[in-house]
């Protein structure tokens, strides 16, 4: 009978590690450690010599696990970054996502297959949070900057908030502007000017 | 005119000047090109999305294609260097605890002797010596490597060479996971800012002309992208020697300093750029004139022999053939491609794609095709020269 594969999952988000770690006990039985962000990365991997990491792609410790295809000692295990050979391009997929796999060397691509797929819809998951936090975040300050223009804007010319609205909004289209981006550069002078 | 973009990948370092200043600066433009740059949290990320097509183009350690071409690390793309982005660059650095019994054993820090310093930090080290590096695949493991074990500190049974991201050097430092270091700039002077570390020597000192930084593009991205690819050179190549002009150093900066490129205060820039170093907490300072170089002395040319060094080194460090290696790496560097995309321009050029590595103990001349060309001092710290394998075009034809 084949053992559990074992996986480390590398995230120091301790939120997301729980989020990955239910995704793949969805996935099938395994045995799964997480590791929080640390310098000694690599040894803490190679002492538990596991058959599968998972790191996002965006974490710099990456690089410490790029160490791994070097590793040359007799009691190491030869780990290669994943590259399916399917036509799935579950690897493609994978980069997509934003997530890399190690996969220790020898193990059949199908019993990788369930563990990264599982990975790879949960980091798309983060990818689309991460998306729309920023996106909103972004949308909020444009909002900011707007209103103390159009402030700037009723001060200086004695109108109502709509009208000056309407001024912003003509300089930005003779421009061809963003509003946001006018709004800017008028908050920025005034700040200059006072 | 409508222009064609190129996603282009770097990692926030003084050395991706090149690609930043093709863009800012409108070189790229000149050429027909939008530059789509991509900033990239780390080394194997940005490989790997240049081996998986996500982009055309990426600011690259040089070992990393050699490597790619020994079938060493990531996802087994062909990658192809188009030209030589910078040289040299890079600084070593100790922890105060260490700089301390360098100081007690009489080194006096000049901050170029490379056997001085060499032999003061085997004598005072415990073995083994623990030096991170910022990825296994760089210049800076391989040059560590050659100075140390030329010196009588052999890998991996006394040098214990280790890979932690630039960003998280300090941390390492401080945690005395690591007791050197080796690291591009700003990142070594950010060790001595935080009061945890001293820098022992530019990494010049070991090899006078050293490639750092090349542009890479996936071999089979070539073929159908001919015009393309000339033109990516030619933009870089501009760039460069405008970068060379000692009046762009400060406009450089403030263009590097911005959030989404470096996000680095520019006088940190400025003094990479200039070569200006406080070495301690003290404030011991040194100069390093050229200490990063982006064009003078055919800097852009990517020497076939240049690979074959890199090959060697790494064959040896991981028990594969040198030999063999270094006939799988000197056709990576694209000294075909480069020549072409420079014909047209004042650009001059060696007439050989190979020469002796270490040969150069002063800036000499050679035959260019325009007449002669200056090459910059090469030397080894220890006056080693290194041979390169005759190349047999052929072998490229065929591929």
């Amino acid at each position: 009978m084949q053992t559990n594969l074992s996986i480390i999952v590398v995230e120091n988000d301790r939120e997301r590690a729980i989020q990955i770690v239910d995704s793949l006990r969805e996935a099938g039985e395994f045995e799964i450690h997480v590791i929080a962000e640390a310098t000694s990365l690599a040894r803490q991997i190679k002492a538990r010599q596991p058959d599968i990491v998972l790191i996002d792609m965006s974490n710099p410790s990456r690089d410490t696990l790029e160490e791994m295809t070097l590793a040359s000692g007799p009691l190491e295990r030869p780990v290669a970054m994943f590259v399916d050979q399917s036509a799935s391009g579950l690897s493609t997929a994978a980069i997509e996502a934003g997530v890399s796999a190690y996969v220790a060397d020898q193990l059949r691509p199908e019993r990788v297959r369930a563990v990264l797929e599982a990975a790879i819809v949960r980091f798309q998951m983060f990818q689309r949070m991460r998306t729309e936090l920023a996106e909103t975040k972004r949308a909020l300050e444009e909002r900011k900057v707007i209103d103390r223009a159009k402030g700037l804007i009723m001060k200086a010319r004695k109108v109502e908030e709509e009208a000056a609205y309407a001024i912003l909004r003509k300089a930005a289209m003779d421009q061809s502007k963003r509003v946001a981006d006018v709004a800017e550069a008028l908050v920025t002078a005034a700040r200059l000017l006072s | 005119m409508k222009s064609d973009r190129l996603a282009i990948g770097f990692v926030p370092l003084v050395d991706a000047a090149p690609l930043i200043v093709a863009h800012e600066m409108g070189f790229a433009a000149e050429e027909g090109l939008f530059f789509e740059l991509h900033r990239a949290p780390s080394w194997s990320a940005l490989r790997d999305r240049l081996s998986f097509g996500h982009l055309d183009a990426a600011h690259m350690l040089a070992p990393v294609p050699v490597a790619a071409a020994m079938g060493l690390g990531g996802g087994g793309a062909h990658l192809d260097v188009l030209s030589v982005l910078s040289m040299n660059g890079t600084v070593i650095g100790v922890s105060n605890t260490l700089a301390e019994q360098l100081h007690d054993y009489g080194h006096s820090f000049d901050f170029q002797n490379a056997q001085a310093a060499g032999q003061a930090l085997i004598a005072v080290c415990q073995k083994p010596l623990r030096i991170g590096v910022p990825f296994p695949f760089s210049m800076h493991a391989e040059l560590v490597c050659y100075w140390l074990t030329a010196l009588g500190l052999p890998a991996p049974e006394n040098l214990d060479i280790r890979t932690i991201p630039p960003q998280l050097m300090v941390d390492a430092v401080k945690a005395s996971e690591i007791d050197a270091f080796c690291v591009g700039e700003p990142w070594g002077s950010k060790v001595v800012a935080s009061g945890c570390g001293t820098l022992l020597l530019p990494c010049n000192a070991i090899w006078a002309f050293a490639p750092e930084k090349v542009l890479t593009v996936r071999h089979d991205w070539i073929k159908p992208n001919t015009e393309l690819n000339h033109r990516l050179i030619r933009a870089t190549w501009r760039a460069r020697r405008w970068l060379a002009q000692p009046s762009s150093m400060t406009l450089t900066s403030e263009l590097l300093s911005r959030p989404e490129y470096l996000d680095v205060d520019a006088d940190i820039i400025e003094c990479a750029l200039s070569g200006q170093f406080t070495i301690s907490e003290q404030g011991d300072q040194r100069n390093v004139p050229g200490f990063v170089e982006f064009h003078k002395g055919a800097a852009g040319f990517p020497w076939r022999s240049q690979a074959e060094w890199i090959a060697h080194q790494l064959a040896r460090r991981t028990g594969l053939d040198p030999q063999e290696a270094a006939k799988r790496a000197q056709s990576v560097f694209r000294t075909d491609l480069h020549r072409e995309a420079l014909r047209a321009t004042a650009a001059d050029l060696p007439g050989a794609s190979s020469k002796c590595e270490g040969a150069l103990s002063d800036d000499s001349e050679a035959p260019s095709h325009r007449g002669r060309v200056v090459l910059q001092r090469d030397a080894f710290f220890d006056g080693r020269i290194f041979e390169p394998l005759p190349f047999d075009p052929h072998k490229i034809l065929a591929k």
